[in-house]
């Protein structure tokens, strides 16, 4: 089996091949921002850090929208942060930007969410740096092992939300950050999550394992 | 439930091997900075921050090494100081597989440089490192209390005011502020508390106390009435005093949220 991990030159890439790696048995996981190979891999993993601006940038560079269209569409897929935030239909980031619209919703600073705590509710900084717990929303092949609200690590200023009319059924996970937001999303053969498995020890471990595991079917 | 308050483990390296020394319990070799990182993990620390203590340029890729080895087998977020100084030390230590890079003195002389690395690499992994020591403290009898930034491990005076200091810092794109006493680094003391909750106060991203933790009620302080984000501690940790463990539960026990 292989695993493709996308390399857009931007985020901890090395700790996701890494973290793939030591839980995939048998796979041969590269780092490649070649169409052709992310096309042959099996499964692919679409991490992210950073500006969605430059994220969306680098993948129209290097020519791989088409590919990352195709996988979408096909295969077990994986996002990560800047990676899951890029699937909702618009990213409020480097003064907007269109996502990929596989699922219906828009990602926002937290400050919006913030503004009405009162003077008396704990300063919450931006960005949200650290361990959240998770709620499991609904049951999926990745959360399997895991504990509901476990800890994962987090670092993110905006957080997605589902639109109003949005389908809540592909909302696999929340967290509570002043105001509870998407920590994981999925439809057909695709799961993201806002959070950092590659950074989350025992349970991020225990998610990659699951994906290396999973055939694509929620 | 929200976001846990953050308990790290520090570690000075200096060409490729960990000073100070460590000791504690289910460490087989105290100067392999992946043996001590490793032990940390299993604690339950919440991430690890080396700092690159080697004095000589030339030696300076060993600390990528380290970071390679310790990445490759620890898998919480990893952050990585000393000896930053141009864009491309933050991408090879990044490629390495650091999640965030403190950047100390660079940033003194050439603030600028802190936007051009967070908007290259993101703000979410360019820390600020500063160090503070107190210059005009009211109960000396002076007006007001001001710390003042100091560089070369505490020798040279700046002029320049440390709750400025990290506004700016924070709006030049620094992602987290690491905020060490001068005063109170190796006195066991406790955190400087006046500076931490004025940094904390004055700035919207996450800040990390440093310097003077002598027993974990200074811990349970530098977040109850500092006000920090984040604990970060040495010494305490590394002769085997207190586990993280421990730490933990006595932030828990004194209501503060952890990752248990």
């Amino acid at each position: 089996m292989q695993i493709a991990v996308v390399d857009l030159g931007v985020g901890n890439l090395r700790s996701v091949k890494q973290a793939v790696t030591t839980v995939a048995d048998n796979a041969d996981v590269i780092l490649t921002s070649d169409a052709s190979q992310i096309a042959q891999a099996d499964k692919v993993v679409l991490p992210g850090q950073g500006a969605v601006g430059t994220w969306f940038n680098e993948l129209k560079e290097r020519g791989l929208e088409q590919a990352i269209s195709t996988a979408l569409d096909e295969k077990p897929m994986l996002g990560i942060c800047v990676g899951m935030q890029a699937l909702f239909d618009y990213c409020e980031e480097d003064g907007g930007q269109q996502g990929l619209s596989l699922f219906n919703g828009s990602v926002r600073h937290f400050e919006h969410f913030h503004a009405d705590r009162s003077a008396e509710d704990e300063r919450l900084k931006i960005p949200q740096m650290g361990w959240n717990s998770v709620f499991q929303l609904r049951d999926h092949p990745l959360w399997h092992g895991i504990d509901d609200e476990s800890y994962f690590y987090f670092v993110h200023s905006y957080c997605a939300n589902s639109a109003p009319d949005a389908d809540l059924g592909m909302v696999y996970g929340g967290a509570d950050y002043g105001h509870k937001f998407i920590a994981a999303v999925g439809r057909d053969n695709v799961f993201a999550v806002q959070f950092h498995p590659e950074k989350s020890h025992d349970n991020g471990l225990k998610l990659l394992k699951n994906f290396t595991d999973w055939n694509g079917k929620a | 439930m929200s976001l846990a308050k953050r308990i790290i483990p520090c570690l000075d390296v200096d060409n490729g091997r960990v000073v100070k020394g460590v000791n504690f319990v289910g460490i087989r070799d105290a100067g392999d900075p992946v043996e001590v990182a490793k032990g940390y993990n299993e604690q339950g620390a919440d991430e690890i921050t080396f700092l690159d203590i080697t004095a000589t340029s030339d030696d300076r890729d060993t600390i990528l090494h380290v970071v390679e080895e310790v990445a490759s087998q620890v898998f919480i977020p990893l952050t990585v100081g000393g000896g930053v100084r141009e864009l491309a030390d933050v991408r090879r230590l990044l490629n390495a597989g650091a999640d965030k890079i403190s950047v100390n003195s660079t940033a003194v002389f050439k603030p600028e440089f802190i936007q051009e690395a967070s908007g290259h690499f993101g703000s979410q992994c360019i820390v600020v490192a500063i160090d503070a020591k107190q210059t005009h403290c009211v109960d000396r009898g002076d007006r007001a209390d001001r710390w003042e930034i100091f560089t070369h491990g505490g020798r040279k005076q700046t002029g320049i005011d440390a709750v400025e200091w990290a506004k700016k810092m924070s709006d030049y794109g620094a992602g987290e502020i690491l905020l060490t006493s001068m005063d109170g680094d190796g006195t066991k003391a406790g955190y400087d508390l006046s500076l931490t909750k004025a940094v904390s106060d004055a700035v919207s991203v996450p800040v990390i106390a440093s310097g003077g933790v002598g027993d974990l009620t200074h811990l349970v302080d530098g977040v109850k009435l500092g006000g920090a984000d984040a604990v970060l501690a040495a010494s305490i940790f590394h002769f085997g005093e207190y586990t993280v463990q421990q730490a933990k539960e006595a932030m828990r026990d004194a209501g503060i949220h952890v990752r248990l």
